[in-house]
């Protein structure tokens, strides 16, 4: 068990650096330090003077080098220019080059700092985290109920009609992404013009314009049902089918092994059969799907914070990457790997802990 | 705004009803025919068993034939701006009908007064023809590579598993903000990528024949022939733009969309390819080509490969549906193939910042695009469904 | 639970004219049609027949259990004179289990993967008496006791992957055993498992059922199993019962057509394929839609009469004087039942030629990671072990094993897809063993070619059957052109007798039998000259089996081929082979003609295999033999001589060698080769298995 918590240690470390590199390599891209030169520098410069504001902010040399840097497994830059003026990675403004750090990279803790929030990249990336924490939270908890009971519920009887209905409704919320199912339920419940909302303000059961809110702004400082429920569901429906599609086929299937009809056969209640003999058979899969559903979510939280502009991690996302703010860009590529890392880790150990085939073998 | 002339809801069904004319015409036949003969049509036509498929094949149908008679159907310039009124509802009339112009914004008009009916018929030509032909691109790599993973196993299986399950790794949204990026344009990164690419159907058309017809050179020399001349004519044109007589080609920003869309979907089916030849490779007419010495491309192609089209031909109803989710979530985020384009992701995203306003500008493609999913969804249940029974 | 109103006398299960049907979309399929038969207390009913023939639907018919499509259409199944086919869910779920229980084919796929074995156990009487978690458990551990397996408290903790198959068996019956039934349904009990697991189930199943005094239903294809276990018998066809009786009368003094066409067509001790061959069933199963009018076996049988067998529907005569004999033919008086059977022509014994295949000292082994993640430390499994023989033009060479005895290794070795560790494999004078397939030449490949196992997988599903003979033509490098190779492929159609319309087949519309034949061509498409055989006929039909065997037998007669026919059904070998090689993990442990190999002395081994297989004629007494526990693993296995742990002769060896030295080979009179310590007086003083009775 120990070695292959270890082993997995090292492909997660593997594929960490790699991604990471990838990010690294295509944000870093002639292209967009350009960019940046103008947007730091000025408009109008020229390209010569492009060039040597690259090379004049540690972003010249090889890209390995910088990503060692970035990494802090190398050491910081360090130039002197013309003047006389020492800069480099390490050094903060107005900082004695020789009390600088030699080595500033992530490893260390310094993500840079964010041109577009004008705030270190970690402290506003932590801080947007926890927002999306609770968007998260809430999306678990009601989507992995949910869908495991109807996975459950149309899997255990297949070709009934509760198993012919569920199943429809989950293939119909697979069919909705994000930016559909958003659009729609604002439609519906969030729209002064249409849906249910007008109606209701019309009845007087309702005192605002609206049932819900249409945005979830409100819930960066206060969390209520009104201003969550709308986003919440938007990212659960999506991965409700999903994951009770999934269940639904894990479950159709142990109901077919021959250990289910043994049990039945042995007398054991239909109820009972469910319960004790099918479901731990058929959790297995699903819960597999549940975690590596994470960067499936990943997106679904950038759309939704767009959507509903509730300003999370995909939010931050959206705005690092539409405004060429490598390091943020970068420190949310981090998080987002890591998270993602994470989670796969959490499913195989899991795997191993439902599957007493595997654990003991 | 006068709303006497405003059409009813009643018109308006009518009148789309009306619009759409040659694709229920088109549905009539595809179905009679189908039903007529589907006991000889294999599992195309056990679809026709399937209360649950043939709604999906009709709804998947129904959009294809829109692709199909787009040009029919609409009724203005999906891309013109008729008047200055923005966001004008349902129904409403055209302020200065010219000749032979149609005289109603049948679905209302956007913010800029473009007509979201016809924009939504020309945009299921769009997403029509790319999401089907990146789900194939896709396929062709993940079968390409993951017949060999699943079929030698060993270090190249844990090389090209590790490449796939980094890029499954990747939150999709990040891949597609660092690759559909306008300044990724200007490096030679679409280009590697499209290079790499396009050359996987030409590698695996020419390994399918040679592996087939190597016992007969004149009959391997004339397919392997006809796919390198006409493969790498098009690779020139699609992957470098470099096509000396101008046929092949591809719209740079497309490109790009095209690359990256491909580049998320083909490490699942790679997995599955691989999961699927795993199983299948144990059987014993496998052996059997191995006993009389087969090379392995042909095991792999020709013994494996076609027993394996169950599960694929499902997977690729259902990733057809997921790549147009894709593409709609590159249009959501400005990403798309072309501002102006009328697909419908982008047209949700110009919806949706009026959405508390004006819902019909967003609305109608989302409908749109959920039914098209649904269908292709559907439509993979009931063949899975079929092709497990007997 | 107990019936006070049911009085023992009285039968315990009393089907009558059952009639099962499943529905499909397009039609009703009929399973079984008006089946009866009676099952006193304490009796062991055999219900026998072949795939297909409904058997196992009327055992899901007593449980009720006949899923979503299959339903009850007729009659009624009386258990201790309560109609089952009228209860409730409810008064179901209280006899399923506690009064009636089953056996599965399947001992693996029954238990389920996730629980404890102990677990699964009290779960009987814990529904069914109420019993407390503690009792129950103390109640399973007596049971798996009983079951005869070592370390109770071990199993109850374990979970089933982590037991063997016939440990898993006895973990089924001991299941069933719980609540002590009054009924109990055996399908296919042994079928999964090696004939020496097998022989100790069937003792256990047999002494269980006297012990507790459990009336049994017990399904099987093979009639020297029924023979062994069963008290009556009723055999099947196309869902009907044709015939039915005491075991002894109807082995002895069968009156249906069927039935004598069923014994004619499995090899009994006295078969030879060159005096006496056996006798196919001619034609095929029908299908359950297309069966004929009147007698459904009428097609295919010698007697058949036109406008009285095909009139109407044929019932069940009782055969006076006998024991509850009853058969389905109309013609049954007036067949001459004791006429010999009319002896097909009997054959040339082809001559055994020069040496094609010679194999020295070959070992193969491998390394192979333990543990789930490759993460253990890697092992070497030795597949084979010395290998040392010769085969010759025109011989049939058997090689006999149970599961992990290495004889999959060895024909994958020789026919080059793996390479040997060491050692050399002459054939035709060449040497090959380190030459890969892809380098041999294609007159190496087209010359050894193999015939699978399995009819449902030797050929490719989505290419139709001409395609694929072509295609093997073609790799051969046979024929000029396609119209040649077509017509080549015609021929090879004719050769293994089938019609030549089936090139334009899918392999789904053919029967396993005939998905063999295809199988057949198709390795002779270029001419073998060693054909190796994993056991071709295994998954058939025993009247299928027979055609095939033949077949076989045939064309190596007409191509002088040499035929590695790997097996370990020893009937069958003993029928086909003109030399014996008896396998047990990778080594060889006995060789020699078969007449040397089935008399004694034998290998301690061949003994216990040569005991453990039922042999379907009540004139054949066998000694038993049950060897203790398990084939042990390949990949640990035991030190010295690798049969030790299972050995009844150990005790004879002195000074436990056995425990400590792998065994010399002993070469005995006539080329006879033993790979064992015993001294040959003890070898000498062996006795032989099987005696045939004096008439």
């Amino acid at each position: 068990m120990l070695k292959f918590v270890a082993r997995r240690l090292g492909v997660m470390v593997l594929t960490a650096l790699a991604l990471t590199f990838v990010v690294f390599y295509l944000t870093n891209l002639p292209p967009n330090l350009e960019k940046l030169a103008r947007t730091e520098g000025s408009v109008r410069m020229t390209d010569q003077a492009v060039a040597s504001w690259i090379e004049n902010n540690g972003h010249g040399g090889s890209v390995f080098g910088r990503y060692a840097q970035w990494l802090g497994i190398a050491p910081g830059w360090v130039l002197t220019d013309d003047k006389g003026v020492t800069r480099g990675r390490c050094i903060q403004n107005n900082q004695d080059p020789a009390t600088a750090a030699t080595y500033c990279g992530v490893l260390q803790g310094e993500w840079g700092f964010s041109t577009v929030f004008k705030k270190p990249v970690l402290e506003s990336v932590l801080q947007k985290l926890g927002s999306t924490g609770w968007l998260m939270m809430w999306v678990m908890i009601v989507m992995v109920p949910v869908s495991l009971i109807m996975g459950v519920l149309s899997g255990m009887r297949e070709g009934s009609r509760l198993d012919r209905s569920l199943s429809i409704v989950a293939i119909a919320t697979t069919a909705t992404p994000e930016y559909v199912s958003g659009v729609i339920l604002v439609a519906i419940f969030a729209s002064a013009t249409a849906g249910i909302s007008p109606i209701l303000h019309d009845w007087g059961w309702i005192s605002g314009k609206t049932l819900f809110l249409g945005t979830a702004t409100s819930a960066m400082d206060n969390i209520t049902f009104w201003n969550f429920a709308l986003p919440v569901l938007t990212i659960a429906l999506y991965g409700i089918g999903y994951i009770a599609r999934m269940t639904r086929a894990s479950m159709t299937e142990v109901m077919t092994q021959q250990y289910i009809r043994t049990a039945r056969l042995k007398g054991v209640r239909f109820r009972t059969v469910v319960m004790r003999h099918a479901l731990r058979n058929a959790l297995i899969a699903p819960f597999t799907v549940i975690m590596l559903q994470f960067p499936w979510l990943l997106n679904g939280v950038v759309i939704t914070e767009a959507l509903f502009n509730y300003k999370g991690f995909g939010w931050t996302l959206v705005q690092a990457a539409g405004n060429n703010d490598i390091d943020l860009l970068l420190g949310c590529s981090v998080v987002a790997v890591l998270v993602v890392l994470v989670t796969q880790l959490i499913s195989d150990i899991g795997y191993v802990f439902l599957n007493p085939r595997i654990r003991l073998a | 705004m006068d709303q006497t002339t405003l059409l009813s809801w009643g018109q308006i069904i009518a009148r789309i009803v009306q619009q759409f004319l040659p694709v229920w015409i088109a549905l009539i036949v595809t179905f009679a025919v189908s039903i007529r003969y589907k006991r000889k049509l294999g599992l195309y036509g056990k679809l026709f068993d399937s209360p649950v498929g043939m709604i999906g094949f009709a709804l998947v149908m129904f959009w294809v034939y829109t692709a199909i008679f787009a040009d029919m159907i609409i009724t203005m310039d999906p891309i013109a701006q008729f008047g200055r009124v923005k966001n004008p509802p349902p129904g409403t009339p055209l302020v200065d009908v010219k000749d032979g112009q149609y005289a109603y914004f049948l679905l209302g008009a956007d913010h800029l007064a473009r007509d979201v009916f016809s924009r939504v018929v020309m945009g299921a030509r769009r997403v029509l023809t790319i999401a089907p032909a990146a789900t194939t691109f896709a396929f062709i790599m993940g079968v390409t590579l993951g017949l060999p993973a699943g079929y030698f196993g060993g270090k190249l299986d844990t090389v090209l598993s590790f490449l796939a399950n980094l890029v499954l790794a990747f939150p999709v949204i990040l891949l597609f903000y660092l690759l559909v990026t306008p300044e990724i344009r200007n490096t030679n990164i679409p280009v590697v990528l499209a290079a790499v690419l396009f050359i996987f159907p030409v590698i695996f058309l020419t390994v399918l024949f040679n592996s087939r017809f190597f016992t007969n050179p004149p009959k391997r020399n004339l397919y392997v022939g006809i796919t390198l001349v006409i493969g790498l004519w098009a690779y020139l044109g699609l992957a470098f733009n470099k096509d000396p007589l101008g046929v092949w080609s591809m719209d740079p920003n497309l490109l790009n969309v095209f690359v990256s869309v491909v580049f998320v979907n083909s490490p699942t089916v790679f997995r599955i390819v691989r999961g699927i030849v795993m199983d299948l490779k144990a059987r014993d007419y496998v052996a059997a080509g191995q006993t009389r010495g087969e090379s392995a491309w042909y095991i792999m192609l020709w013994e494996i490969l076609p027993n394996a089209r169950g599960p694929l031909i499902v997977d690729f109803c259902l990733r057809i549906g997921y790549t147009t989710i894709l593409l709609g979530t590159l249009g959501f985020f400005g990403l798309g193939v072309s501002p102006e384009s009328p697909d419908w992701g982008s047209t949700i995203d110009d919806g949706r910042k009026l959405l508390s306003l004006y819902l019909h500008p967003a609305i109608t493609p989302a409908l749109a695009l959920m039914s098209l999913v649904l269908g292709l969804n559907l439509l993979a249940d009931g063949l899975r469904e079929e092709s497990l029974k007997d | 639970m107990t019936d006070t109103t049911w009085d023992p006398s009285k039968p315990i299960l009393e089907i009558e004219n059952l009639s099962i049907s499943f529905f499909t979309r397009m039609r009703e399929i009929p399973a079984v049609m008006d089946f009866s038969c009676t099952v006193m207390a304490g009796e062991a009913m055999g219900l026998v027949g072949e795939s297909g023939c409904g058997k196992s639907t009327v055992a899901l018919a007593v449980m009720r259990d006949l899923g979503k499509n299959g339903r009850i259409v007729g009659g009624s199944i009386k258990f201790k004179g309560r109609d089952l086919t009228h209860m409730n869910d409810e008064e179901l779920r209280h006899i399923r289990g506690s009064e009636i229980a089953m056996i599965y084919q399947e001992p693996m796929a029954s238990l389920n993967p996730a629980m404890k074995i102990g677990a699964q156990l009290a779960e009987v009487p814990m529904i069914h008496q109420g019993m407390s978690k503690d009792e129950a458990w103390a109640l399973a551990r007596q049971i798996v006791a009983d079951v005869r397996l070592p370390d109770p408290d071990r199993m109850l903790q374990s979970y089933p992957h982590q037991l063997s198959g016939g440990q898993q068996q006895r973990i089924v019956i001991a299941m069933a055993l719980m609540s002590k039934p009054a009924l109990l349904i055996l399908d296919e009990p042994t079928t999964a498992l090696d004939v020496t697991v097998e022989a100790g189930i069937v003792d256990l199943v047999k002494d269980l059922g006297h012990k507790y005094g459990t009336s049994m239903l017990f399904i099987s294809h093979n009639l020297g199993l029924i023979l062994d276990v069963c008290d009556r018998l009723c055999v099947m066809y196309s869902g009907e019962a044709v015939e039915t009786g005491n075991v002894v009368e109807v082995f002895d003094k069968m009156r249906h057509p069927y039935t004598q066409a069923l014994f004619r067509s499995i090899p009994l001790p006295g078969a030879d394929k060159n005096s006496h061959p056996l006798v196919a069933i001619p034609g095929n199963f029908p299908l359950p839609h297309e069966r004929p009018k009147g007698c459904n076996f009428g097609p295919r049988c010698d007697y058949f009469q036109d406008g009285r067998c095909n009139a109407a529907d044929v019932p069940m005569f009782p055969v006076p004087g006998d024991d509850r004999h009853a058969t389905r033919c109309i013609k049954w008086t007036e067949i001459d039942w004791d006429a010999p059977m009319a002896l097909k022509a009997s054959k040339e014994k082809t001559p055994i030629g020069k040496v094609v295949l010679k194999m020295e000292d070959l070992k193969k082994y491998y390394s192979v990671s333990s543990g789930a993640f490759g993460s253990g430390t890697a092992k070497v499994v030795k597949a084979n072990e010395t290998l040392s023989f010769e085969a010759r033009e025109g011989e049939t060479l058997a090689i006999v094993g149970e599961s992990g005895c290495g004889k999959s290794t060895f024909a994958k070795v020789l026919m080059g897809l793996e390479t040997a560790t060491s050692g050399s494999i002459l054939l035709f004078d060449e040497n090959v063993q380190s030459t890969p397939i892809q380098q041999r030449n294609t007159d190496t490949v087209s010359s050894v070619q193999m015939v699978f196992q399995n009819p449902f997988d030797t050929l490719n599903p989505s290419m139709n059957v001409g395609r694929q003979i072509i295609r093997a033509l073609e790799i051969f490098k046979q024929g000029g052109s396609d119209e040649e190779r077509h017509a080549r492929m015609l021929e090879l159609l004719d050769l293994v007798k089938l019609p030549r319309a089936f090139a334009e087949r899918m392999p789904r519309q053919l029967s396993g039998g005939q998905k063999q034949r295809v199988g057949i061509a198709r390795a002779f498409a270029g001419g073998a000259k060693v054909v190796v055989a994993d056991e071709p006929v295994s998954a058939l039909d025993v009247s299928v089996q027979a055609a095939v065997t033949d077949l076989l037998m045939d064309i190596q007669r007409e191509n002088k081929t040499t035929l590695l026919f790997i097996s370990h059904d020893l009937s069958i070998v003993r029928y086909l082979s003109d030399r014996v090689m008896v396998m047990y993990l990778g080594h060889v442990v006995e060789m020699g003609t078969t007449d040397q190999v089935f008399q004694p002395p034998y290998h301690p081994y061949t003994e216990a295999l040569l005991s453990a297989v039922p042999i379907a004629d009540t004139k054949v007494i066998r000694k038993r033999i049950v060897l203790d526990g398990d084939i042990p693993s390949a990949m640990n296995p035991p030190p010295g001589c690798p049969f030790q742990t299972r050995c009844r002769w150990k005790s004879q060896v002195p000074g436990g060698l056995c425990d400590r030295e792998m065994p010399p080979v002993q070469v005995l009179e006539g080329g006879h080769q033993v790979k064992c310590h015993l001294s040959a007086e003890v070898l000498a003083s062996m006795e032989p298995v099987i005696k045939i009775a004096a008439e």
